[in-house]
């Protein structure tokens, strides 16, 4: 069991100011997968994927404790380095963000400061961070495009691209679907169950459709605490919480 | 209450109203169009005459008006605001970026922001003082060019410094938190994301800060510019007169030829701030457009 277990959270809490988000949340994310986390809004969905990149860090007033780890060691440990855990914990935002660039620099960003400067290695970097992105044949002649020229779909599939072209094991979605159309949702869907082929995926959900179609795994989550964990289908067919099943019926939420 | 009616008295009220408005902002924008319309013209009708290549230059003459030129105090402000230029874009944008990216959150810092607000608003003739004090006197650098530089530097720097913070907050969270996530530095998200999305904006700050101070002129008399020179500057530490004080002394001569020579030198002066303003303007627009 403990080996089937890609990121372990071990009482893990989180303050924003006076404001206690998580509360000792322990819970193990399985690699190879997707896991939804889903939840009412604020309900310390987000804060919870950003505690495994350590993004919480740059909010002022934020504090952490409890531990995470990644493949057996302690990403809140002095030694780690907070930016090859990141290198390795990619993160997809709600609303695309790429850099006001061009469609190669944006993807070329990460690989560049992560010290890969060779010429050679650095185009075939990017083409294959693209194609694994499922955006390389949509963009492949107009590299030098400015990524903002791109839909809000592509835009999407383009950061993900930029994550994945540093080598990463988890990618980290933070509701990456809210801000797109059906056609570009199903795309980004697609591409997250093809993803999790050889990535750890968690994505942060409000659309209980698109939990139970693209998630292996479902986590519900209230007021900062886990309420249930499980394979998707049996926590949408048979929740064990009477919360969860309200959540899922659309009783609250 | 609701009128029922399409064509009641509220409506007429209502519009009435946003024409009083409409008049009012209309006649403050006509009030200050046409004073800059009157200078203008006054300046060109009494400048013209005498603007023209063998103004631009000649050196001042004191005897022959009709042989004088503003060679030499074009020359000044140029050397002046180069310089100026060279010393205040890295230090206020330096300062920029560490008030806005690196400095903690803490009451000397707020302090510091405080202060560089209000250090916009001293008086320049104060640091004309200041500059006569500091750099001429106690660093001993004379009554040079760069002495003159440096009370410029300190005199725009605050705007510079405000212009450039604006520029760094101006750019979208996003941005930074999608450099950060990637596993960027501080020094690569601000180098990498920060900067380039900020930089057309520094520039344009610096450029109009820049434009204030080839207009200066009571701290360049402070640190005793000259008012009479006839010959060009070759170098930083060489004595100097600006622009705006060579217009001064003009004016202050009894012949009325001399008056003319002053509004030729406000057509000059003019030009070259209409002209950085134009750059300011161009940069703004190139890096919109390519941001885009």
């Amino acid at each position: 069991m403990v080996n089937d277990v890609k990121i372990d959270v071990r009482n893990l809490n989180v303050w924003f100011g006076s404001n206690h988000v998580l509360k000792g949340i322990k819970i193990g994310f399985k690699p190879n997968a997707v896991t939804a986390v889903m939840g009412p809004s604020g309900c310390g969905k987000t804060t919870l994927i950003r505690a495994i990149n350590r993004l919480n860090e740059l909010i002022i007033g934020s504090r952490t404790t409890g531990e995470i780890y990644i493949d057996a060691e302690n990403i809140y440990s002095k030694e780690t380095s907070v930016f090859e855990l990141r290198r390795r914990v990619g993160m997809v935002f709600q609303k695309p963000n790429p850099f006001p660039k061009s469609i190669y620099d944006n993807v070329a960003f990460g690989p560049k400061i992560h010290g890969l400067s060779d010429e050679n290695e650095l185009p075939i970097t990017v083409e294959r961070a693209l194609r694994e992105a499922a955006l390389w044949d949509e963009v492949h002649d107009r590299l030098q495009d400015s990524a903002l020229d791109l839909s809000g779909g592509q835009q999407q599939r383009l950061v993900i691209a930029r994550a994945l072209a540093v080598n990463p094991e988890i990618i980290l979605m933070d509701e990456p679907c809210s801000a797109l159309d059906p056609m570009a949702t199903a795309k980004i869907e697609a591409l997250m169950r093809k993803l999790a082929e050889k990535y750890t995926v968690i994505i942060v959900t409000h659309n209980m459709q698109q939990a139970a179609r693209v998630s292996d795994y479902t986590m519900f989550m209230y007021l900062g605490e886990v309420v249930e964990y499980g394979i998707t289908k049996s926590v949408f067919e048979n929740p064990q919480s009477e919360l969860t099943e309200k959540y899922i019926t659309g009783e609250f939420g | 209450m609701v009128s029922q009616r399409l064509s009641g008295k509220n409506g007429v009220v209502r519009r009435v109203k946003g024409g009083i408005v409409y008049g009012l902002c209309l006649v403050a924008v006509v009030v200050g169009l046409f004073s800059l319309a009157v200078i203008l013209f006054d300046a060109i009708q009494d400048g013209l005459p005498w603007f023209d290549l063998q103004f631009l230059t000649s050196l001042p003459s004191v005897l022959h008006p009709e042989q004088a030129g503003i060679l030499a105090a074009l020359w000044g402000s140029i050397w002046v605001v180069g310089l100026t230029a060279l010393f205040s874009f890295p230090l206020g944008v330096g300062t920029a970026i560490y008030l806005e990216e690196y400095a903690p959150t803490n009451l000397l810092t707020s302090f510091i922001r405080l202060n560089i607000a209000n250090l916009a608003g001293v008086p320049s003739i104060v640091y004309g003082i200041l500059g006569l004090g500091l750099f001429v006197q106690a660093l001993a650098l004379g009554r040079s060019i760069l002495a003159g530089a440096l009370v410029m530097t300190l005199l725009i720097l605050p705007i510079i410094i405000i212009a450039s913070q604006e520029a760094v907050r101006s750019v979208p969270k996003a941005y930074r938190e999608g450099a950060y996530a990637l596993g960027a530095t501080k020094w690569q998200v601000t180098r990498g994301v920060v900067l380039p999305q900020a930089f057309p904006g520094m520039l344009t700050g610096t450029i109009l800060a820049l434009s204030r101070a080839i207009g200066e002129a009571a701290p360049m008399i402070a640190i005793a510019a000259l008012v009479f020179v006839r010959f060009i500057p070759t170098g930083p530490l060489d004595r100097f007169t600006v622009m705006p004080i060579q217009i001064y002394n003009w004016v202050n001569q009894p012949q009325a030829e001399f008056r003319g020579l002053a509004a030729a030198g406000i057509l000059v002066l003019l030009i070259v701030l209409l002209g950085m303003n134009s750059i300011a303007i161009f940069i703004r627009n190139r890096y919109q457009k390519r941001a885009r």
